[in-house]
């Protein structure tokens, strides 16, 4: 049988292949999920990535894969939600910044058929990462719904709210906060999936 | 997706650790505190998926899709293979995505000030699909070594980073290839940190049959990503 192919570090210089558009090259995934006739609540996802010693990352990659407006992912919705790619891709600034403009996910079932909560399903990987990370990024206003996730309920309830995006309401729209810190005292809760 | 398929664990046997101090970034960058298991849900049992119109004709070779009055310089290669899950089964018509340095060692991307010519008729970056039978084919030159500051005189060994998906978003890999013999190999933090018995599985494997008589050099290197298995009915 065959053995998995071990993971290496996306290293310092993926932008041009991955995140080309900059350099002048399309690429298959921007930081934009949404067109003019996507529907749902439009809302913007800001963040930063931070390492263990509080400091910036500016060079990390990271990709978010989310249900539509209405709880489908686009490969379980053939032909009508296909304009909704629900797969996104940010590099980071010099100040390891990172934003998405998207739709906020509707509710897919969890393990045993109950919905689970609105959430985004996130990969992080930047020079120093050997292993890429998974992570997922719920909502703040969605108390009830998150009180009854099956996923959040197996994370210890004192890390919980390192999954948990703020929200601020701006004249343009939410905007959600989302900050990913790859070590330290609030270390991202980060999955074994 | 088929609901009642799972895919097996991460290999965490055959996987660098998180954090490896001889690789200096991952002290400030690996977490610390253990990961949660969690059950795979739809979110993680299904992926992206692109088509042939995400390709363009010239993606997968790298000789081409970035010549602008000539061909790039360097030792041009044919790096093919075949993408399988844990069973030995293909996994057809999935991206693969590739970059690396040119033959001088030298990136395109603005971070990269190491002392070496940039080549004009070399981008760096490729994509393809596999066939219907997990087969992959790129064109492109051999990457030269390139120096890093992780320590003192660190180079690191000629290398293509590989980054694909598979058809579920559990089942992502970044990883990179290397290249038989190459003598920085034993010096390399980042190849040093995969567990020994596991190397060589990122090693392409110099191939006569790959190679094209008068034209270019092939490497086969196979990727092996993590197989759906049938979930046992407690699980589900
Ligand atoms: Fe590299």
């Amino acid at each position: 049988m065959p053995a998995q192919t071990p993971s290496q570090t996306v290293g310092p210089y993926f932008a041009y292949a991955l995140t080309p558009e900059p350099y002048g090259y399309p690429g298959i995934a921007s930081n934009r999920l949404v067109d003019i006739g996507t529907p749902g609540e439009r809302i913007l996802l800001r963040g930063r990535v931070l390492d263990g010693a509080g400091e910036p990352v500016e060079d990390a990659l990271l990709e978010i894969w989310q249900a539509d407006a209405s709880g489908r992912y686009p490969t379980e919705a053939p032909g009508e939600a296909r304009g909704f790619r629900g797969f996104g891709r940010c590099g980071t600034d010099a100040e390891g910044r990172f934003s998405f403009e998207t739709v906020k996910p509707g509710r897919v079932p969890g393990p045993d058929g109950k919905l689970q909560a609105p959430h985004i399903a996130v990969i992080v990987t930047a020079r120093g990462l050997l292993n890429h990370l998974v992570t997922r990024i719920y909502f703040a206003d969605e108390v009830a719904a998150n009180a009854s996730d099956p996923i959040l309920a197996l994370v210890p309830e004192d890390r919980r709210a390192t999954l948990i995006a703020r929200r601020e309401d701006h004249p343009g729209g939410p905007v959600y906060r989302f900050d990913i810190h790859l070590q330290g005292e609030q270390e991202t809760v980060f999955f074994d999936v | 997706m088929k609901p009642n398929l799972v895919y097996g664990a991460r290999d965490w046997s055959s996987h660098p650790p998180l954090v490896f101090p001889a690789y200096r970034s991952t002290t400030t960058r690996g977490p610390k505190k253990p990961l949660v298991p969690i059950p795979q849900t739809l979110t993680e049992l299904t992926a992206p998926v692109y088509g042939h119109d995400a390709i363009g004709p010239l993606d997968s070779d790298l000789t081409r899709n970035a010549a602008k009055n000539g061909e790039p310089l360097g030792e041009r290669i044919i790096v093919a293979g075949r993408v399988l899950d844990e069973a030995g089964r293909p996994v057809p018509h999935t991206l693969i995505e590739i970059w690396q340095a040119n033959a001088a060692g030298r990136y395109i991307h603005r971070r990269d000030q190491h002392h070496a010519p940039l080549d004009p008729n070399f981008h760096g970056a490729g994509r393809c699909l596999t066939d219907a039978e997990g087969r992959y084919r790129f064109v492109t030159i051999r990457p030269g070594p390139y120096p890093w500051q992780n320590h003192d005189n660190a180079w690191r060994p000629s290398h293509i980073h590989f980054s694909l998906f598979g058809h579920a978003f559990c089942t992502r890999l970044v990883t990179q290839m290397y290249f038989p013999g190459d003598p920085l190999l034993a010096h390399d933090p980042i190849f040093q940190s995969v567990p020994a018995f596991a190397r060589d599985r990122l090693i392409s494997r110099f191939s006569l049959e790959l190679t094209e008589p008068g034209w270019a050099t092939g490497y086969a290197f196979d990727i092996v990503l993590r197989g759906p298995r049938e979930t046992p009915m407690e699980n589900r």
